[in-house]
């Protein structure tokens, strides 16, 4: 279950440029529960690549205490990387489901 | 720093929704850069630090340097020419930029949309079906004494929403701050917001609804099985405290984020949480806001409206304005391929969207306005950069509570603003449509 959500250094990052280096690299910076990282053998920095049926991001990983980020959760900051996994359709409101929807994690 | 410096009280920071108008800015005009800006959060440092004057050509078309009346002139035969032209963005500018969007959509026979729609959207949508118990920012820090937030994260994305409006600040009926309010979070995740909350409650993903209508149950007086904590994952006995806590608040706020509005149920979620504020005025003084992001979405939501009649998702195609979500919104029009032409000011789609509409976007002719280069800059046909509002021009912008805000200029910009270049725009479309001669206001 992925949550792409604001993060401060996201909106901070922003504001240098979308195009710049530092907000890429915290758009495609994912946050993992720690038990689940050591569970496939990550660490802080390793790649993994997430996958919907829509599509797919590659980013890096970084590990949160179980008790902020609950097991099988990932939270990524808005941009580039988690519209890759969004689907299009809205049923009829506008709204693209964009928080809370289930990626495939592969190890890298 | 150069010798040319001068100070601007009482400014107006436009990154998010809170709209903080107590800025102090110390202001290089040699430079043209803002060198420090008191009382802003570490979102408005950054975004007051980060726009001074770009080194970019001021307009482009087709990737090349042109003139800002060539990319005009480009802009507007698009625009014409075009069967089902889009118009798109809007939260990141002013109001009187927001209402010549609004005249082109119109002379065009296009769609406008705002990215409320991938924001508040539901929410809107929710306020038509169940209502909205409002209050003012003012209010709240005033009177609240009861302050929920349920699916956002203000500490990251609005730093100040605690400090200056509803948590620690101090007000009339609230003199000791903090300590005259209990505050409670909902979410899934133990976000940085947290640590200011009274009481935590983490509801499973996918079930804002159920917990909303749990909630709504036990404020009705009805009894619910215990078993409601393995749908809702908060156990009945947190429930039943806190609609206590809601039931006797003297005056209670329930801010609500993108949490619930853009996971499964959208403006179900919403409109949940707005039937909960609803009973609840049975018994107390209950309100509900929706947390707003952009520094003017909901200026959008207000010039939209008074214009069209319809907060977003607008489309004039038969002469007259049309509403309806899912239809005219721009996800829907470009991830279907209706959309041939894309006007999109102050926004990047290119980037935010899902793939399929931004694939749609990348195949369609787009003129983009905006402050800096982004996705949306780069693949569009025609590009303009544009001054920033609220730093090089003034204007009009509102608060995410519906006050309306005037911005102070702290330096002038070389680029046009988007009001100049939508009044431009719209001049030529008109020409171009053989539209009604509106008389425009003169642009300063």
């Amino acid at each position: 279950m992925i949550i792409p959500g604001r993060s401060q250094k996201q909106g901070t990052s922003l504001n240098a440029g979308k195009l710049g280096e530092e907000y890429l690299e915290v758009t495609s910076t994912a946050e993992l529960n720690q038990d689940d990282m050591k569970r496939l053998g990550l660490e802080d920095g390793d790649r993994i690549r997430l996958r919907t049926t829509t599509g797919e991001s590659v980013v890096r990983c970084k590990g949160r205490k179980p008790e902020d980020l609950p097991a099988g959760m990932i939270f990524l900051p808005y941009g580039p990387s988690s519209s890759q996994l969004m689907a299009s359709d809205t049923a009829g409101s506008g709204m693209p489901i964009s928080k809370n929807f289930e990626v495939e994690v592969e190890v890298l | 720093m150069g010798d040319n410096i001068k100070i601007i009280e009482n400014a107006t920071c436009t990154f998010c929704g809170c709209v903080c108008d107590d800025m102090h800015l110390t202001v290089d005009l040699d430079e043209k850069k803002i060198t420090k800006a008191k009382n802003a959060c570490v979102l408005g440092r950054a975004w007051f630090a980060q726009h001074g004057i770009p080194d970019y050509p001021q307009a482009t078309i087709g990737g090349k340097e042109a003139s800002v009346e060539d990319a005009v002139e480009e802009a507007a035969q698009i625009l014409a020419e075009a069967k089902f032209p889009i118009i798109y963005g809007l939260s990141d500018t002013t109001c009187e930029a927001q209402r010549h969007a609004v005249a082109i959509a119109d002379l065009i026979h296009g769609c406008i949309d705002t990215t409320t729609s991938v924001c508040h959207g539901p929410s809107g949508i929710a306020f038509q079906g169940v209502g909205e118990s409002t209050a003012t920012l003012g209010e709240v820090k005033n009177r609240a004494d009861f302050i929920m937030y349920w699916g956002g994260n203000p500490a990251e994305s609005h730093p100040r929403h605690f400090t200056r409006y509803a948590v620690t600040t101090k007000g009339l009926y609230t003199p000791n701050g903090k300590k005259d309010r209990t505050v409670v979070l909902v979410d899934v995740r133990k976000t940085p917001s947290a640590p200011v909350a009274d009481i935590f409650l983490s509801v499973k993903p996918g079930r804002d609804f159920e917990l909303a209508w749990a909630l709504r149950a036990l404020v009705k007086g009805r009894k619910l099985d215990p078993s409601i904590e393995q749908v809702t994952g908060v156990s009945l006995a947190t429930l039943e405290d806190l609609v206590d806590r809601m039931k006797n608040c003297r005056y209670g706020v329930l801010f609500f984020g993108m949490g619930l509005t853009m996971t499964r149920g959208r403006h179900f979620n919403s409109g949940a949480v707005l039937a909960l504020t609803t009973d609840l005025n049975e018994f107390t003084h209950f309100v509900a806001k929706p947390v707003r992001g952009h520094g003017n979405v909901t200026g959008a939501d207000n010039v939209l409206s008074w214009q069209t009649g319809y907060p977003f998702g607008v489309n004039f195609s038969r002469g007259f304005p049309r509403f309806n979500p899912g239809e005219f919104t721009t996800v829907d029009t470009l991830a279907r391929g209706d959309a041939d032409a894309a006007l999109i000011i102050a926004s990047d789609p290119a980037s935010n969207f899902p793939r399929k509409a931004i694939e749609h976007l990348g195949a369609i002719p787009v003129i983009a306005l905006d402050t800096k280069q982004t996705q949306t800059t780069n693949l569009a046909r025609v590009a303009f950069i544009t001054a920033t509002y609220g730093i090089n021009t003034a204007g009009t912008v509102y608060r995410m509570d519906d006050v309306p805000i005037t911005l102070r200029k702290a330096f002038d910009s070389p680029y046009p603003t988007d009001e100049e270049i939508l009044t431009a725009i719209r001049r030529r479309v008109q020409a171009l449509c053989g539209g009604p001669a509106v008389p425009l206001r003169k642009v300063s």
